[in-house]
């Protein structure tokens, strides 16, 4: 064992996985190497793509026992594909697969079935309640590997996983391989998450419920990764996939805290001319976008871009010239799926420039500001976003530790309290985003800044807002709930949670 | 005029833990925990218990925190105050408060448990809400019935329907009651709040009303949803242009003690002692909107 | 006086409450507590130790308590339990009077 720069022990090695690199610090990891390339190949004139069924494409892909297969979460909890592709190779009898999600819902639940019964011995990426369930009681023979949408996408092209068969569900593809997901009955609008797959893995398989002729216009992924395409009845239920109109949170406390977090945004400085932010889909973030955007339009500030996943409030503020850009990743809403068809100035990116640290450059460093969640935030503002008290892992990671590296200013945006539990503690159970990329958290009952940035504290004090020391919002939690009991662990290793620049910045283990 | 701003009081509900624990966060200058007309007659001995456990334990930090009990002619009133006046709520609000006799009862219990249990004499505060005609009648004599009556409100809808009046947005059926209270409450030297806008939604109505009572002389207005506090705060927080005036009516009247000056004028207005206390009533409600 | 069963239920499953149920019957000896929390495993200790509290205080030896949490503060948890008791022991049989 080794204790990384965060305090928290590594092993030196793990079976079956290798060598593991502790975390160093937030970009002190120099990136070293080439990038893993996928076989050349050659398709001659003439010869089709169009392969009848998935079970005839995947057996020509060469599926094998022991493979390495991918998806993207895009279809949301309205996914048919990771259920279809797992039923076919698990009659297939196939056996010992090691899926690379982007992320999963609970409509991909038949996972469980196949983890029980072998057909997945191993899962790469992310995690949600049910599976983070089965692997913290110590299902997996090796322990879940969680990256971020930047580490997942610098995983795979720098080879540290290597995906044998991508599977890519296509709203829209044409018969050559070109796909979009701005069109056909399951559109879904960015298709970010899955260009990496696309462009490294071995074989590219692209499932479809709307084939077109040659070529497809826009084109998000090109004919040259795609090796097969298939077309289905249907490769996911639109209600599943997009939202209806989100809407911003009615909680009264969580208003309270969103008004806040606008108050820092101006204090810092940062609201003018050029601004650039993220938010997430959740209704405090509306209401932070929401806020935010009014604030814009009374100052007749014109900002720079609108960034990460894209909801129909970023939307509204490109089209009222707000923002000049949005850089949309993943697209949770109708009006978001239909800017990125028709506004220019609405572009898609993928999860690699998006967040991968070890490229020439990714978006989330130009972000001015990132306002993000917890589950749990310490007094050394470090952030667990992966577990919960009783030391259950129940979610992955997402954005996360990415945006809050990037951004100029990171906000954890949360109530003091989830029901009877604590979010501001003494000490987090899992480090998912370490506290060197974390600026400052805004409860109901107050805001504390990390006291490295004496910049921000200054800023904030002049603009008269109360600060609290979070050591004392982690008084305030204890005295209203009393102390928590620490989770009861086993020694045994469940869960890696790897940093974006593949380091490794914490463990979880079995639950007792 | 009394010291503590009373701006705005938001009406919580004595039976629902959430509202209990959190009321202290939305920024309002009193919260009423209410074990009236919130608390179902078949709840109103756990929401008793409920808020007697939340008043020893939970931090409300500067808001005031007042007690609406049961009106004493119901079968739950006594028992409300002979339980919560132990734990030492800031006050107590009184509903369908009638008469003299009405207030001097309280009192009579408040300082019984006062002396029992060694609370300061008086510390626990009287704030009567006046629901019918009798009650307005009588209201000169209710507001000088006890040293302990901080503030007096009044309940539009009880007080609407006793007088056989229609209920109103606009409100002109109030214009009586609002007026003498006012009187009583300025003659007592007490602190007079509006009732609720029920329409939550209506955020200009809203502020609507509040200018009207703000220029009447109200001190403050009671609330039944968070989002209704900052708006009442925005109509009693002073305008950049008032706050520069007062300060000046303050610097004119210290000059002028120094030198011992007899009539003041500033502006070509004479300065005299209704101007000065408006001046500074202006300051204080800046201070407590963090203008100044 | 007739051995009876008493009966009493106070709280809610609303967020943050917490449902307590209370059982007082001649064969019951000691106390039987039963807590269902989604906190159960970093506050079980704490809100069983409140719960006993509140029935010392109410000088309560013999009952069978159910208890639903919610994510309930001790505050909470103290009041909805005395308001159970209380109601069981003043009306005999009926649940929620």
């Amino acid at each position: 064992m080794v204790v990384n720069r965060i305090g928290r022990e590594i092993p030196k090695n793990i079976q079956g996985i290798g060598k593991l690199k502790p975390y160093e610090g937030v970009f002190k990891k120099t990136a070293l190497g080439v990038k893993k390339a996928p076989k050349i190949t050659f398709q001659k004139r003439g010869e089709t793509k169009i392969i009848d069924s998935l079970k005839q494409a995947v057996i020509k892909a060469g599926v094998r026992n022991g493979m390495t297969i991918s998806f993207h979460h895009h279809l949301r909890n309205g996914d048919y594909v990771v259920e279809m592709v797992l039923d076919i190779l698990s009659d297939l009898g196939i056996r010992g697969l090691s899926i690379v999600p982007t992320a999963l819902f609970p409509v991909h639940q038949s996972i469980i079935k196949y983890i029980r019964q072998g057909v997945i011995t191993s899962i790469q990426g992310s995690v949600n309640g049910p599976i983070g369930e089965i692997s913290s009681r110590g299902v997996f023979d090796f322990p879940v590997v969680l990256r971020s949408h930047g580490g997942r996408a610098r995983a795979i092209e720098a080879g540290d996983v290597e995906v044998d068969i991508a599977f890519i569900a296509a709203p829209s593809a044409d018969t050559y391989g070109n796909l979009n997901g701005i069109d056909g009955p399951s559109a879904c609008g960015s298709l970010g998450y899955t260009m990496t797959d696309a462009m490294y893995a071995d074989k590219v398989i692209a499932i479809t419920d709307h084939l077109v002729d040659y070529p497809l216009s826009p084109i998000s992924i090109p004919q040259t990764y795609v090796d097969y395409v298939v077309k289905v009845e249907k490769i996911g239920d639109p209600k599943g996939i997009i939202s209806g109109t989100l809407e911003i949170t009615k909680n009264p406390l969580r208003l309270i805290i969103a008004k806040k977090v606008v108050e820092v945004i101006e204090a810092s400085g940062l609201l003018m001319d050029g601004f650039s932010f993220q938010a997430g889909a959740g209704g405090t973030s509306l209401a932070v976008a929401k806020f935010v955007g009014e604030k814009m339009e009374k100052k007749g500030i014109k900002g720079s871009f609108g960034s990460g996943g894209i909801t129909g409030y970023f939307v509204k503020m490109l089209e009222k010239k707000l923002f000049r850009t949005l850089l949309d990743v993943q697209s949770f809403d109708l009006e978001a799926v239909q800017s990125l068809k028709n506004n220019p100035n609405h572009l898609e990116m993928s999860a690699s420039f998006y967040a991968n640290p070890h490229n020439k450059g990714c978006a989330v460093n130009k972000l001015d500001t990132v306002i993000l969640g917890a589950t749990q935030i310490d007094k050394d503002f470090n952030v667990n976003v992966n577990t919960e008290s009783g030391g259950l892992l129940l979610h992955g990671i997402g954005g996360h530790m990415d945006t809050a590296a990037g951004a100029k200013l990171t906000i954890i945006a949360t109530p003091l309290l989830r029901g009877r539990m604590p979010i501001v503690v003494d000490k987090v159970i899992t480090v998912t985003t370490p506290g060197e990329t974390v600026d400052v958290l805004v409860t109901e009952r107050g805001i504390a800044v990390n006291p490295a940035r004496s910049d921000l504290i200054g800023k904030l004090k002049e603009a008269k807002l109360p600060i609290k020391d979070i050591r004392d919002l982690n008084k305030e939690a204890y005295n209203l709930t009393g102390i928590p009991e620490e989770p009861q662990f086993t020694d045994k290793i469940i869960g890696l949670v790897e940093y974006r620049d593949g380091t490794i910045i914490d463990v979880i283990r079995q639950v007792v | 005029m009394n010291a503590k701003l009373r701006r705005s009081a938001l009406y919580v509900p004595g039976n629902d833990p959430s509202m209990i624990q959190n009321a202290g966060i939305f920024g309002s200058d009193c919260i009423v925990l209410d074990l009236e007309d919130a608390v179902s007659i078949e709840e109103k001995d756990s929401a008793r218990l409920l808020v007697r456990n939340a008043l020893k334990s939970i931090d409300y930090g500067d808001t005031e925190v007042i007690i609406r009990i049961n009106s004493l002619y119901t079968p739950f009133g006594r028992e409300d105050l002979e339980i919560i006046g132990r734990v030492h709520p800031d006050g107590i609000r009184l509903p369908k408060t009638e008469s003299a006799k009405d207030i001097k009862q309280v009192d009579r219990i408040l300082a019984q448990i006062e002396t029992e249990e060694g609370f300061e004499k008086n510390s626990i505060k009287i704030m009567p809400t006046i629901e019918s005609a009798v009650g307005l009648f009588n209201v000169f004599e209710i507001v000088k019935a006890s040293k302990r009556i901080t503030l007096i409100n009044f309940g539009a809808e009880d007080y609407t329907a006793d007088i056989g009046a229609e209920r109103t947005r606009e409100g002109k059926e109030l214009f009586q009651i609002r007026t003498r209270i006012l009187l009583a409450a300025r003659v007592a030297g007490i602190q007079i709040q509006d009732s609720v806008f029920s329409h939550v939604r209506d955020i200009e109505g809203l502020i609507k009303e509040t200018k009207f009572i703000k220029q009447l002389g109200f001190d403050g207005k009671s609330v039944i949803h968070p989002t209704q506090i900052e708006p009442v705060h925005q109509v009693f927080t002073p305008t950049r242009e008032e706050i520069i005036l007062a300060n000046r009516i303050i610097s004119a009247i210290e000059e002028a003690k120094k030198k011992k000056s007899g009539v003041i004028s500033l502006d070509g207005r004479m300065i005299d002692a209704p101007v000065v206390t408006k001046a500074k009533r202006i300051l204080k409600y800046a201070q407590a909107a963090g203008i100044i | 006086m007739k051995d009876q069963i008493k009966l009493g239920q106070a709280g809610t499953l609303e967020s943050s409450d917490v449902l307590v149920f209370v059982h007082f019957s001649p064969q019951q000896k000691g106390r039987k507590i039963e807590l269902e929390s989604p906190s159960e495993k970093c506050f079980g200790k704490i809100i069983i130790q409140q719960i006993e509290k509140t029935l010392d205080s109410l000088d309560i030896e013999n009952i069978y308590l159910k208890a639903q949490d919610r994510g309930a503060l001790d505050c909470t948890i103290c009041a909805r339990v005395e308001a159970a008791v209380n109601r069981a022991l003043k009306n005999k049989g009926e649940v929620g009077q």
